[in-house]
Order: structure tokens, then C-alpha cells, then sequence
């Protein structure tokens, strides 16, 4: 067992491994994050937090480790958070986005965790918004968060990331199909990625037309950028658009609209974590079978739920009761 | 929620080869397993391997060689993750690696070799046996 406190003690020292278990132990539950992260105080300074997502195969982790080279380049300090999708059968994944990060590896100026979804949907788990968090008190400049591969609706990053980058390539269908809603309304900058494909144009001025018509999500009208994240290929045009709309949050009061609104939905989730676990240990604790075993209704499920819940809030008013 | 802990396993190609069939096919046994697997790509030299799995927090770092070198890179990872102090990894190979060369890398501190056609469910109760959580 890793002692807690030691940990603390290198993490705040700076070393590397301290901050990869940490990151685990922050990961693997929730109780024991909150008690971390309580135990650091409030971070310093900030850091400037980007998400990246779109479909599978877009270029996500090309691009990202594109940007990243460009921040390190003029002397950022940068960590990477990728997600990929966890195995529902087995719980596991293979965790495959590095692979694209060749000119990244071994570099020690660059943090880089990898990290399944573990089941969670939207794109985005409890889990790494925490480990993001854990990563406020190093003193990265700029974070960057890469999704797993998103579809229509998959729009939990906005949530967690102060500047959405949305990725998109040429020839996702005649109006940008995979895009509809949802998705489309969440990035603060598009990227055509792939754009030395036939219909780049055409995709970007698709995406333009959409945009203007859609209701603002901000003052700051939203840029497509063109890339071709693997030769570099605006590259720096998409910096220059990040670092815009940056410069837009602080002057404007949105920054702090938006993270106020994260933790909002941070608390709502830490709640209702915290509820089921605390019902759980108690409907395990009492019960011989929890949800029942085999063949039943949804009504008949629906009803257990119910007088299961009544049952633990009854024993729980009538024990402080007695306490009183 | 009930949340817990995941075993995670760095699965690297170090060196020139360029075949990973077998490292692709040992990721997949070991996310069927439950496992968090990280891979990294080919042509990985040892010092990028052990900064991945450095940051990576893994339980286990895989090393697949096809080249023949693995005499020469095995070792290599072992002894820089010594360096950094992160001897608790388990590090384990495979590929085409004669028997004759197999008791040099136990010495060096590889803790099992997987020579070709062995099961993957041998490399599985491997791993699962011998990763302590911490």
C-alpha cells in the first residue's frame, strides 16, 4: 500500500512517478480523490484547459500531439489527457492513442496519461474530470484533453475544459450528418482536419453556414481552421485561434461562468456518487439479493427500487433519531 | 462508485522491427482480461518505454523484440527503470528469443519470457499472479 501522505510529499515535489499514482488513486475512486485534493489546498494559478473531440478517426491524437508540439516549442509546459473507450465486457481497454504521439515519447517536458472511459458515456468518465482537477495543481500552462471518438450527442467535454476544439473531416455525409446537433453547438473552434482531401472546402463552408445560423454559445464568433495535422499544415493558424479565444474568456467574465457552472455539475455528481455508495453498503449490507434475480418487469423493478430506497431512508431517520 | 482497481500494462516494441502482430494480439488477451493496456506504437527506444510507463503508472511493462536484440534492450529497460526507482514494474518479453538466451534475461531482471505459441491465457494468469496492488 502506497502511504497517502509520502505520496503527497512527492507529488508536491514534482516528481514524475508520484504524479502518475497519484493520478491512479484519484482515478480508481472518488472518496479517495476528494480527500486528496482537499489535502493540496486550492491550486495556485489556473491552467488553461483545452478539449479536443469529434469522430473516431478524424485525427484527433495527430492533432493534438501537433499542438502540444507548438506549445512546447515556445516553452509551455503541457500535459495530455487521452481517453479511450473501455471494453463493456471486460471492463478493459487498449489504450491506443499514443501511437500518434511518436515525436512526444520520452520527452520529460510533456505529461502524457492515457485513460480508459471505464463505462461511462458522453464520451468523457467522473473519473477523468477528477484526474483533471489532480492536474490544476501541477504547473502545466496548458492541458490538453482528447475525447474518445464522439458522435451526435457526446457533449460531457464542454463541461470540463474551459475551450473546445470540435474535429471534423472532409466527406461525414452531404450536411455534415455526424454533426447535427449537439456537437455542433459545443465548440468554441472547428478544425477540417484532413484537409488536403477532396470537399475540405466544401465541408468547412458547410460547417461556416451552419454556424451562422445556430444561436450563440458566445460573443466570439466561432473559426473553422483548416489542418493537416499530419504534416502540420495549419497547425499554427489553430494556435493563434486557441489562444483568441483564450484571451476572449479572461477579458470577458465567461471564464469564470463556465467554471463555475463545472463545478455545479461537479457536486451534483459527487453527490449522487456518494448516495449510492453509502445505499449500497447499506442494501448489501442488509439484503440477501439487491435487484432481484431472474425473470421480471420493468414495474416489478421499478417497485423494488422504490420500497428498497423508502426502507434505507426509514432506517436512516429512525437511527439519528435514537443518536438525538 | 464501486470503483476499483485496474491492472495496467505497458505493451512495447523496442527496437527496429517493424512487426507488431504479436504485441496486438497479446493487447487484445490482456483488454479481454480486464486490463488497461497501453500501447505505444513501434520502433521505441528503452529510455521512451520507461518515461511512458513512468507516467503511465503501469503494473507491467510487456516488451516484444523480433530483431534479435533483445540481449541488448531488455537489460536496458530493467536497468533504467532501476534508476528512477521503479524496480516494482514487472517486466516481461517475448518474440522469437532462443532458449538459450532466456536464463541471461531472467539474470538481467526480465521476470518471465513468452516464446512463440504459447497461450495467451498463460501470459494472463502470468500477470494476474504476480501484480501486487499497491
Amino acid at each position: 500500500m502506497l502511504s497517502i501522505d509520502r505520496l503527497r510529499e512527492r507529488f508536491l515535489s514534482g516528481e514524475t512517478r508520484a504524479l502518475a499514482q497519484s493520478i491512479s488513486l484519484v482515478e480508481d475512486s472518488a472518496q479517495e480523490a476528494a480527500k486528496f485534493l482537499r489535502s493540496l489546498g486550492a491550486p495556485l494559478k489556473l491552467p488553461r484547459v483545452v478539449g479536443v473531440t469529434g469522430p473516431p478517426g478524424a485525427g484527433k491524437s495527430t492533432l493534438t500531439a501537433r499542438l502540444a508540439l507548438s506549445l512546447l516549442e515556445r516553452g509551455e509546459k503541457v500535459a495530455l489527457l487521452l481517453i479511450d473507450p473501455a471494453s463493456p465486457f471486460s471492463g478493459g481497454a487498449i489504450l491506443g492513442d499514443r501511437i500518434r504521439m511518436h515525436d512526444l515519447a520520452g520527452r520529460t517536458d510533456v505529461f502524457i496519461r492515457s485513460l480508459s472511459s471505464r463505462g461511462s458515456l458522453g464520451g468523457l468518465s467522473a473519473a477523468a474530470i477528477r484526474v483533471l482537477r489532480l492536474l490544476e495543481y501541477c504547473d502545466f500552462s496548458t492541458i490538453i484533453l482528447e475525447t474518445v471518438g464522439t458522435g451526435q450527442a457526446e457533449t460531457d467535454v464542454v463541461e470540463a475544459v474551459d475551450t473546445v476544439i470540435v474535429v471534423a473531416v472532409p466527406g461525414l455525409g452531404d450536411d455534415v450528418q455526424a454533426m447535427k446537433a449537439g456537437i455542433m453547438e459545443i465548440a468554441d473552434i472547428f478544425v477540417v482536419n484532413k484537409a488536403d482531401r477532396e470537399g475540405a472546402e466544401r465541408t468547412a463552408r458547410q460547417i461556416g453556414a451552419m454556424l451562422s445560423l445556430q444561436e450563440r454559445k458566445q460573443l466570439l464568433p466561432v473559426p473553422v481552421v483548416q489542418t493537416v495535422a499530419t504534416t502540420g499544415q495549419g497547425i499554427s493558424e489553430l494556435l493563434q485561434a486557441l489562444d483568441k479565444h483564450t484571451a476572449y474568456l479572461t477579458t470577458s467574465q465567461e471564464l469564470e461562468v463556465r467554471r463555475e457552472k463545472r463545478l455545479q455539475k461537479e457536486f451534483d455528481a459527487y453527490v449522487k456518487s456518494l448516495l449510492m455508495d453509502n445505499f449500497l453498503v447499506w442494501a448489501r449490507g442488509t439484503k440477501e439479493e439487491v435487484t432481484p434475480h431472474g425473470r421480471h418487469g420493468a414495474a416489478e423493478i421499478y417497485e423494488r427500487a422504490e420500497q428498497l430506497v423508502a426502507e434505507y431512508y426509514a432506517e436512516r431517520t429512525g437511527r439519528n433519531a435514537e443518536e438525538n | 462508485m464501486a470503483e476499483e482497481k485496474r491492472t495496467r500494462v505497458l505493451v512495447a516494441k523496442p527496437g527496429l522491427d517493424g512487426h507488431d502482430r504479436g504485441a496486438k494480439v497479446v493487447a487484445r488477451a490482456l483488454r479481454d482480461a480486464g486490463m488497461e493496456v497501453i500501447y505505444t506504437g513501434l520502433r521505441q527506444t528503452p529510455e521512451q518505454i520507461v518515461e511512458a510507463a513512468l507516467q503511465e503508472d503501469v503494473d507491467v511493462i510487456g516488451l516484444s523484440c523480433l530483431s534479435g536484440a533483445h540481449n541488448h534492450l531488455f537489460p536496458q529497460v530493467v536497468a533504467l527503470l532501476k534508476k528512477h526507482q521503479a524496480e516494482d514494474i514487472l517486466v516481461v518479453g517475448g518474440g522469437v528469443i532462443p532458449d538459450e538466451d532466456i536464463p541471461f534475461l531472467k539474470e538481467h531482471g526480465v521476470k518471465e519470457i513468452f516464446t512463440p505459441g504459447t497461450g495467451t491465457n498463460v501470459l494472463v494468469d502470468f500477470i494476474k499472479k504476480h501484480v501486487v496492488h499497491r
